[in-house]
């Protein structure tokens, strides 16, 4: 019995190896469990049609016309026999589910301890804002063996974060209600394709890039060697400064500080050390201080007040960009926990630099 | 001329195509000439003849679209065809089979055709209506055409916000409003049918003896009535958000683009049903009458239809596992879809189960009936892939989609399509298409098919997205296997369009039932007359009534008197 059990898993499982040339590198920590349960399905799926395709077959052999005025036997059916196939199916969609739904909380949900980056999409290019202070084009650098959370929007249509050999994919929403998240590991240093999977518009196509995956002393000489880089290069970028160095000029030059200056007397809230706490709204409701709050209150600042506080603050909707707004967060974040690194990026690079 | 009057046979006449028929003098092919006679028609077979006109001819737009797509991808690079050109072109392909072709398909031209005869009365309930919803349809049609001809549109048939509202090129305004025109034409043909199956049945046509085709275009109604007018304001505000910045979905002027894929999935996913519901309900007849037996479990087959209608109802969130909806409100979408693929698996049981010890024929539109439920077999299983939702996220916004979805609609909708032109076309027309020819053709279309959607589920997983008008070398082998797969297919599809008109001319008279199938439509001549009947039928006997009730056999504890009345 058990020598039978294994020899046909072995004969199905030389059938799904057929499938190996169309299955991309598996480079992150979920990729193998995704293509267990997509070899899992195929199976199943293969079994099921297979039953159906050689049934037709035989019965239209078997049973085929054989003289032109012939009325067969009527046979009307069987509670017994749909009773049985319903549950049969109830059960086997019921376990595909409970895995599938499984395997989604493990994509989806982002674990506590994780690096982040920030991300931008717009018409036709991702653009990525490495806390350090890195900031690049269609091209995207991780260390191999860290947990990678990305902070997702857009600035202009919905866009699809997609990397196959990650098996990851999420899309990134304009709009002033919330960043989109996805994480990864990466397993294996290398290039990965990068696209769009969600259109776009003309240059839909064209959008993507690569993810290149380094070993973790590589990387850091990378983001040293790129946030130089910066200093010199993209327009907006802070000159050589971390992210939340970026956003702290920012904040100063935008006038932020008159308000928010944490004294009793100021019109609206203090910033220290909010990020990651719950704050209770004018409405009796409350929020939980996260980027895509922080995100809202600066480009719509009325849609949710802290309670005692006036909606005096205006909209920065259209005066900050979304990449400045992630700087500011940053900052923000910084402020949070100005002793201990707030949980991404190594120490030296988010602390503020006071 | 009508060989059979009072069609209570439990007996059907066989075919003998030795014998030379003849037809009867006067029917409605022929009742009045002149092109009055046809536009200002309210007889129901009529329209559905104008119908079979129109959706023809936008299926061979659509199919243009789709070589050229194809023809532009057998290549990675972007070479054939201007990136601007692609979009709009898999752009009008959607739309355009998607609404002006699978949606009308079968309900507008079998079910106007068929729905009344079946159900032993002169025309459907609303006939002034019904030819109404034909111009409508047309009117819809030219304002679409017009986006097509002033320079296309570019938004996927999706039309997602913010792009359809703000960002796309150009004609997104008078497309949805051509959208949202023919909508009313569904939305009036599935009134018309309600109110027809439940006034105008013969006596003695009880519910539980319609053909199962009755059943399934019934249940389709129900989704035209419920779920298109909730295409129709979601593109009318799309079209109003573009035209006067409103804010609805377009989060520059404060609206939630994610509100639109509620909206747009609501009805689009209900919208699946429409197309392949008709295609179900012409499968079985086909396999009752192609093989001479009852459908197993015909009760079974008949409440799968409404549930289906009903539940399709509450699966729409499934497209959005990577929209950024909740995962909570995932979780359930999942559930929900997989639960509501267990209708669909048990009527595919059923069909199966009717071949058993039945007398099968090989003819054309048994050909197409097995096509139907391989294909569609498979397409359901890959359903279950995007079901869930681990999977989904892979595979999702990729030719897997691509692939699945074409097994239902093209797999699934179009061969049970043609294979019902096929076997109602003796009827329609009066004369016989040549088998041989049929056949080949459905041999052809097998294949084609195949060779075409196979190999995108493979690139799909292998991380292709969809909608590229250029993409990565290593996926060149199987787009190029697909690209041959759809000039087979075109060839396929192009036999019947050249056989079926040849045969209204050439073809050999067909008899009042060629088939020997039941079913009042086989009772009459065929072509019918206009009033459907000499004199109005009594139904006596029950549905695929090969043999009366009390010699069948019965297996497990169904018996007749269990049986609903």
């Amino acid at each position: 019995m058990k020598f039978e059990v294994r020899q046909f898993k072995r004969r199905a499982f030389s059938v799904l190896f057929l499938l190996q040339p169309f299955i991309p590198e598996q480079a992150s920590t979920v990729a193998g469990h995704v293509d267990r349960f997509y070899y899992f399905m195929v199976a199943i799926s293969v079994l099921l049609a297979a039953a159906v395709a050689l049934l037709e077959i035989y019965f239209a052999i078997k049973y085929r016309r054989r003289a032109p005025d012939e009325i067969p036997r009527q046979i009307l059916g069987s509670i017994k026999l749909e009773s049985l196939v319903v549950v049969f199916l109830f059960i086997l969609f019921t376990g595909m589910f409970v895995w599938g739904t499984s395997l989604y909380f493990t994509l989806y949900r982002p674990p506590r301890e994780a690096m982040e980056i920030y991300v931008v999409g717009k018409q036709w290019m991702f653009l990525f804002q490495h806390p350090e202070g890195a900031r690049e084009i269609n091209e995207l650098h991780v260390p191999v063996g860290r947990r990678v959370k990305l902070v997702m929007t857009s600035q202009d249509v919905i866009h699809s974060f997609f990397v196959p050999a990650f098996r990851v994919k999420s899309d990134m929403l304009p709009g002033r209600e919330r960043y989109t998240t996805v994480w990864f590991e990466a397993t294996k240093p290398g290039r990965y394709r990068i696209f769009c999977a969600e259109y776009c518009g003309t240059e839909h196509s064209s959008m993507g890039g690569w993810a290149t995956v380094m070993e973790p002393s590589e990387y850091q000489a990378w983001l040293t060697k790129a946030g130089s880089a910066a200093a010199t290069g993209m327009a907006g970028g802070g000159a050589g400064q971390t992210m939340a160095a970026t956003g702290e000029s920012l904040f100063q030059s935008l006038g932020c500080a008159n308000c928010h200056s944490g004294s009793a007397l100021a019109q609206c809230p203090a910033l220290t050390g909010i990020f990651g706490k719950t704050v209770k709204l004018q409405n009796g409701q409350t929020a939980t201080v996260d980027e895509s709050y922080l995100r809202e209150s600066i480009l719509n600042p009325k849609a949710k007040v802290v309670a005692g506080y006036e909606p005096v603050m205006p909209a920065y909707q259209n005066v900050v960009s979304e990449e400045q707004t992630q700087q500011l967060i940053a900052y923000i974040r910084t402020l949070a926990a100005p002793k201990t690194p707030s949980g991404s990026g190594s120490p030296e690079a988010v602390s503020p630099k006071k | 001329m009508q060989e059979i009057t009072t069609p209570n046979t439990h007996h059907a006449p066989a075919a003998h195509p030795s014998v030379i028929h003849k037809m009867p003098r006067v029917h409605y092919l022929n009742a009045n000439y002149g092109w009055r006679s046809w536009l200002f028609t309210v007889d129901h077979k009529r329209i559905g003849i104008l119908y079979l006109v129109s959706i023809t001819f936008y299926f061979v737009l659509g199919g243009i679209y789709a070589t050229l797509i194809r023809l532009e991808l057998a290549t990675p690079q972007g070479d054939l065809l201007k990136a601007e050109t692609y979009n709009k072109f898999f752009t009008q392909h959607g739309i355009i089979m998607v609404f002006f072709f699978l949606i009308p398909s079968i309900p507008a031209v079998l079910g106007n055709f068929l729905i009344p005869i079946m159900i032993g009365a002169r025309d459907v309930a609303f006939p002034k209506l019904n030819l109404a919803s034909w111009y409508i349809f047309n009117l819809g049609g030219f304002f679409m055409l017009y986006a097509v001809i002033n320079g296309g549109v570019d938004t996927g048939w999706t039309f997602y916000t913010p792009y359809s509202s703000q960002f796309a090129l150009g004609n997104v305004a008078p497309a949805a409003l051509g959208i949202f025109i023919a909508g009313f034409s569904s939305i009036l043909t599935g009134l018309n049918f309600i109110v027809t199956i439940h006034a105008m049945r013969a006596p003695g046509m009880t519910w539980f003896r319609l053909p199962l085709f009755v059943w399934a275009l019934y249940a389709t109604a129900i989704i035209q009535i419920l779920g298109t007018p909730v295409i129709a304001i979601t593109l009318a505000a799309v079209g109003l958000e573009r035209l006067l910045h409103l804010g609805i979905f377009d989060p520059a002027y404060g609206g939630d683009p994610v509100l639109f894929q509620h909206l747009f999935w609501f009805y689009s996913h209900p919208a699946v049903y429409i197309m392949v519901l008709p295609a179900m309900g012409v499968v079985s007849e086909l396999v009752a009458n192609m093989t001479r037996k009852r459908i197993f479990g015909y009760t079974f087959v008949a409440f799968a239809s409404i549930a289906i209608a009903v539940f399709g109802f509450m699966v729409w969130g499934h497209h959005m596992f990577v929209s950024g909806q909740g995962m909570y409100a995932g979780m359930i979408f999942s559930f929900l879809s997989f639960a509501l693929s267990i209708p669909s698996a048990i009527k595919v049981f059923n069909w199966t189960a009717t071949l058993y010890k039945g007398s099968i024929s090989y003819d054309t539109p048994m050909l197409y009936a097995f096509g139907f439920v391989g294909l569609f077999t498979i397409g359901g299983l890959t359903g279950l892939f995007l079901a869930a939702m681990g999977l989904d996220v892979h595979v999702t916004d990729t030719y897997f989609v691509i692939a699945h979805f074409h097994y239902i609609m093209v797999g699934g909708a179009l061969m049970a399509y043609l294979g019902g032109l096929h076997f109602w076309w003796p009827k329609l027309a009066g004369r016989m298409y040549p088998e041989g020819w049929g056949r080949l053709s459905a041999l052809i279309v097998f294949v084609g098919f195949n060779l075409t959607f196979f190999p995108q589920f493979l690139l799909g997983y292998a991380g292709m997205p969809r909608r590229y008008h250029a993409y990565p070398e290593e996926y060149q082998v199987l787009n190029v296997m697909s690209s041959a797969g759809a000039s087979i297919l075109a060839v396929g599809l192009a036999f019947p369009i050249i056989y079926l008109i040849w045969s209204m001319r050439y073809g050999p008279v067909a008899s009042a039932n060629p088939w020997g199938a039941i079913g009042l439509e086989w009772t009459t001549s065929s072509p019918p007359p206009t009033e459907n009947f000499d004199h109005s039928p009594v139904v006596t006997w029950e549905a695929y009534g090969f043999r009366p009730l009390e010699e069948s056999e019965v297996v497990g504890q169904m018996t007749p008197d269990d049986r609903p009345a």
